[in-house]
């Protein structure tokens, strides 16, 4: 019971996601001030703004479904929680949870399911707006993201529990074969539209929809929103490097290892963030279902045909 | 107080109220966003909607149409904001002084916590105006 709690509040979960999450948010925002030639926040940027943010007035909205207002933040900020236990614990103590690979994908789904209640429940245009693109892109990326976990389920001989499916890329990483470099691209690609990064960041887009579904929120309740998304950072490239990059090694020289994998992975991310201008959402979805939904299939038969 | 105050400082989100200038001003603001400036480094960031906001810039001369949607904007901003006045306009209503259809000065209408004059003010200025405020908020 106390070694749950651990799991769930500290270590994997809670508090490491929460401080890690901040601070590759910071370098996030610096790699970006890089790129358009400036000097960008100071270290602790982030932990200001959440502090800030905690301390402000809360201002429930007068026409919100209050309730719905009110929770949809938190829901998310305890789902990511778990996820970020769940994903965690395979990752660093080779343990399985109870549940399988198909738990944390029904978990994925919450964030969004929250944003758009959380954004539809306060009425106002924008938030509503925000709240349908937010829908129209997990349509877009959700039958792709499917796809992609898919193919190292598959590789690995129809595993399904996670800690089991590290133990397959034990002789291995799963990226060393031609499914799993397009699964991990696409993988890639669909985190970055879960996270609403740029290029799909159409649900927030800031500088016509006002940060979309968020945009009637503040104080604490706004923290968490953002607090949630910082998360985000550190729950996605989690799973990626679970599914394909073969996990962590976390003796002598693995750790360095470790690090470095997640590091190219949220590079890659802000990268791929700062070089591309938004699209709207219709291309979005012909992105996903024209062109990388093909691909990720092609992935798929290869993954079964063991190449 | 004095440690949340002082993340307050680190940590100050700006949303822009255009309440009828000449538009002199809201481009040199826009100028202080840009790369050359990067309030970033202080953790000033822009922000689009005014529920988000720690700092409340308005410029300009506050005519009759404008007025009301000051109040109602200062209303639905959660506390503690900050009103900070930038332009000649608004200190003492500039070149205006004899239009037709002013209104009121900005101080009757909201408690005004910084004033940055000039015509328009240059950004450098603006940045030391922001810094006092943010040396008052860390004291
Ligand atoms: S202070 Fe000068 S530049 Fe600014 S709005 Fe007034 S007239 Fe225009």
């Amino acid at each position: 019971m106390i070694d749950l709690l651990f799991y769930l509040l500290i270590f994997p979960g809670l508090l490491f996601t929460a401080v890690l999450g901040l601070v590759v948010g910071w370098v996030d925002r610096k790699v970006s001030a890089r790129f358009q030639y400036r000097v960008g926040p100071p270290f602790f940027q982030n932990f200001n703004d959440f502090f800030k943010l905690l301390g402000k007035q809360t201002i429930i909205v007068k026409d919100s479904v209050k309730s719905m207002f009110i929770s949809a933040p938190l829901v998310s900020f305890g789902t990511l929680s778990l996820l970020a236990m769940l994903i965690g614990l395979p990752l660093f103590f080779g343990q399985s949870f109870g549940g399988d690979i198909f738990v944390v994908m029904y978990l994925m789904v919450i964030h969004s399911v929250m944003v758009v209640l959380g954004g539809s429940s306060t009425g106002n245009v924008y938030s509503s707006l925000g709240a349908g693109r937010e829908i129209k892109l997990v349509l877009a990326d959700e039958l792709i993201f499917i796809i992609v976990i898919l193919i190292p389920i598959v590789a690995s001989g129809y595993e399904l529990e996670l800690a089991a499916l590290i133990k397959a890329q034990s002789s291995g990483a799963f990226i060393g074969s031609v499914n799993g470099v397009i699964g991990f691209l696409a993988g890639l690609l669909c985190m970055q539209a879960k996270m609403t990064m740029q290029p799909f960041d159409i649900p927030e887009a800031e500088t016509e929809i006002v940060e979309g579904p968020l945009m009637e929120y503040s104080g604490p309740l706004l923290g968490f929103w953002k607090l949630n998304h910082f998360m985000m950072y550190v729950v996605y490239p989690f799973l990626l490097i679970l599914l394909y990059l073969g996990g962590f090694n976390l003796q002598g020289w693995g750790i360095l290892w470790a690090v470095l994998k997640y590091l190219l992975i949220v590079v890659l991310m802000i990268i791929l963030k700062n070089t591309n201008p938004r699209l709207q959402i219709d291309t979005a979805l012909k992105f996903f279902w024209k062109i990388l939904f093909p691909v990720v299939l092609i992935g798929l038969i290869l993954a079964v045909l063991g190449v | 107080m004095s440690w949340y105050n002082k993340r307050l400082a680190k940590s100050l989100w700006v949303f822009h109220v255009s309440a009828s200038p000449c538009n002199n001003c809201d481009i040199e603001i826009l100028d202080l966003l840009t790369p050359k400036y990067d309030i970033e480094r202080f953790g000033i960031k822009l922000v689009g909607s005014i529920r988000h906001a720690d700092v409340m810039l308005v410029s300009g001369i506050v005519n009759q149409k404008i007025e009301p949607r000051i109040k109602r904007l200062y209303s639905q901003a959660p506390k503690p904001i900050f009103v900070v006045a930038i332009g000649s306009c608004m200190s003492s209503q500039g070149v205006f002084r004899e239009s037709y259809n002013r209104c009121k000065e900005v101080k009757e209408v909201v408690p005004v916590d910084m004033w940055i004059p000039g015509c328009p003010p240059k950004p450098e200025a603006m940045i030391e105006g922001v810094a006092k405020l943010i040396g008052v908020l860390n004291e």
